[in-house]
């Protein structure tokens, strides 16, 4: 008897040794992967970190050289003598003034759009139409940029731009607005490219937050006699606004920073017109055409512009994301 | 019939009739801007799709032929570096997000300046890797500019890893766990198998997203108008290459940047529905 315990008992000593070691492995390999997506998790936060670092490295030169009259002077000219004298009002003009025109047209039409897929359109057509306008924002902005020289640009300013010109030569404060000469490259081209590219961002926010609606509310408000429109205006929009404002703050934050489709057709000028018919320029659009060629301090005020544009859209998506987070907390609720 | 019609009825009923024919034909013209541009590219671009374009290199200007081999291997590369450095990240950091640290402070954190990297405009990523990267290395380079689109993907990836973790049953965790099988165990082969439908889509949309970007690339990777598969020069690519032959007068340069156009476009439309079709099928299982 004791002869069979004895090697047992060792053996089973053995194998409790070699559990340990096992679970000691599972442990520090458990520990190790943790670590890891921690890590990983917190870069994400080291991003935004070394985005913020690396622009205030860059832009200090010219921080130092032009301070807050970098805000306010509309002179970019990088090649002055003695010393370049660059202002960074043209193109953070362009870029505010552009977004704000591109949100005006984008937000009624892409309401109009999101109205159309929840409350008009037969089933059957939802998800490919919803899947069309979405795939707008699939397209690379390199893109929109080409179609908006070659095609939009010439077509607007053959036909579009002549009749508003003509429209409000007489009226007052409008005929500086709409004033001409057409022009194939102008804020007005790069507004409308904006509008058609955030489009898709509107439309499916807005019909995401517009399907949060209880029915029992649509219903009760149709069931005492409302039209559609009055339901949407007084039911849904109502229920909805925080989620619409968010989305519309997204958009607008894609609008302020977007690139390639702007440098395309806005013309590439620094100074200030009144007329949107007028080249203008954007802090994007500046940087795009400008920062490759561009040395010393003229390097410096285009990473300082870039400072300010992301600083600028920051605070805009962080709006656009509190709203959302407080209208999902709600549908939630 | 008029006693079923309170007053001002009809004037209503107008009201609702022309809002509702505007929000048809808003509808119209989103899609007819899709329509456009697509007609467009294709009328400009068929003719100058040709095997030449995937066989040949940029030619120098004032030429005839040529393709845009190097462009479309560039950006072959730089996107397969991209979403090898970003790919990873992203799926660790939105499973540290989703498995490990969902009632934290700090995931609230993260999703929320992660969200806000997701639409950060691009040019500032170039601008940041050109500071952080090309000058350090001076001078542009390959790896720059797939640095760039990694940082890009990053975001993007989060999103959908932890979105898709977050729809996993907490039941099969459980089921898992009580088996004994370690955390990251119940991880890797439970939570991931249970959502890779998921977590490949947000890797084609991560490609879709990167393929065309121009704007981070134009200072990174710069351009190259040679065969060159060296990470640390200027690598070509595509879009960059669209971008400086579109602004060219050279006829043959303007026929290829159409061309590299349209083979983008109808790339990146392609994953786009392929991710959108993938979840859509994983959704009505």
């Amino acid at each position: 008897m004791t002869d069979m315990t004895l090697p047992a008992q060792a053996d089973s000593r053995a194998s409790a040794a070699n559990k340990q070691s096992v679970l000691e492995g599972l442990r520090t390999r458990d520990r190790a992967f943790f670590w890891l997506t921690r890590l990983s998790a917190l870069l994400v936060l080291a991003i935004l970190g070394g985005i913020i670092v690396s622009l205030v490295i860059g832009a200090w030169p010219a921080i130092k050289a032009f301070g807050f009259n970098f805000l306010t002077v509309q002179r970019w000219a990088p090649n002055a003598q003695p010393e370049p004298i660059l202002g960074g009002l043209g193109p953070i003009y362009g870029t505010l003034v552009s977004s704000l025109i591109a949100m005006a047209i984008a937000v009624p039409v892409g309401l109009g759009i999101a109205i159309f897929l929840t409350e008009l359109c037969p089933q059957k057509l939802r998800q490919p139409i919803a899947t069309a306008v979405e795939l707008l924002a699939g397209i690379p902005s390199i893109i929109y940029g080409m179609w908006g020289f070659f095609v939009l640009g010439p077509f607007l300013a053959e036909h579009f731009q002549p009749f508003m010109i003509k429209t409000f030569e007489n009226v007052p404060v409008l005929q500086d607005v709409f004033k001409g000469p057409a022009s194939n490259l102008s804020l007005f081209n790069a507004s409308l490219v904006l509008a058609i590219m955030v489009l898709p961002f509107i439309t499916s926010v807005a019909r995401d937050v517009f399907l949060t609606v209880p029915p029992v509310l649509k219903e009760a408000a149709y069931g005492v006699g409302c039209t559609t429109w009055e339901v949407m205006r007084n039911v849904v929009l109502p229920y909805t606004r925080v989620g619409v404002i968010g989305g519309v703050m997204l958009a607008l934050g894609r609008a302020l920073g977007e690139t390639m489709a702007v440098t395309f057709v806005i013309g590439n000028s620094f100074k200030i017109s009144p007329s949107i018919f007028a080249p203008s320029t954007t802090i994007s659009a500046a940087i795009a055409s400008e920062f490759a060629e561009a040395s010393d301090v003229h390097q410096s005020a285009l990473i300082l512009l870039g400072l300010l544009l992301f600083v600028l859209t920051f605070f805009v998506l962080a709006i656009a994301r509190l709203l959302l987070m407080r209208a999902e907390r709600r549908s939630g609720a | 019939m008029n006693a079923f019609s309170p007053p001002g009825y009809a004037a209503r009923k107008r009201v609702n009739e022309i809002i509702m024919g505007l929000c048809v034909a808003a509808t119209a013209l989103g899609l007819v801007w899709l329509f456009l541009i697509l007609v467009t590219l294709l009328w400009n671009g068929i003719s100058g799709v040709s095997l030449a374009v995937f066989t040949e290199m940029t030619p120098p200007p004032n030429a005839h032929g040529g393709g845009l081999l190097n462009a479309i291997v560039g950006s072959l590369i730089m996107t397969a570096i991209g979403i090898a450095i970003g790919g990873p990240i992203g799926l660790f950091a939105g499973t540290y997000m989703a498995e490990y640290g969902r009632h934290e402070k700090l995931t609230t954190v993260i999703r929320f300046i992660n969200d806000i990297l997701l639409s950060a405009p691009s040019i500032i990523i170039g601008l940041f890797i050109y500071g952080a990267v090309v000058v350090p290395m001076h001078g542009f380079s390959g790896i720059a500019g797939a640095l760039a689109l990694a940082v890009i993907v990053i975001p993007v990836v989060v999103r959908t890893t932890e979105n898709m973790l977050l729809l996993v049953p907490q039941q099969l965790r459980e089921a898992a766990a009580g088996l004994g099988v370690p955390r990251s165990k119940v991880i890797r082969d439970v939570a991931y198998r249970a959502a890779k439908t998921g977590l490949i889509t947000g890797g084609l949309l991560a490609v879709a997203r990167i393929s065309g970007e121009t704007a981070p690339l134009l200072f990174t990777a710069l351009s190259n108008q040679f065969w060159s598969i060296d990470l640390t020069k200027e690598m070509a690519n595509l879009p960059v290459t669209i971008n400086n032959f579109i602004n060219n007068p050279d006829p043959n340069w303007k026929r290829l940047a159409w061309a590299g156009a349209l083979i983008i476009t109808f790339a990146v439309l392609a994953l786009n529905i392929a991710a959108r079709s993938l979840s859509s099928r994983n959704a009505s299982k």
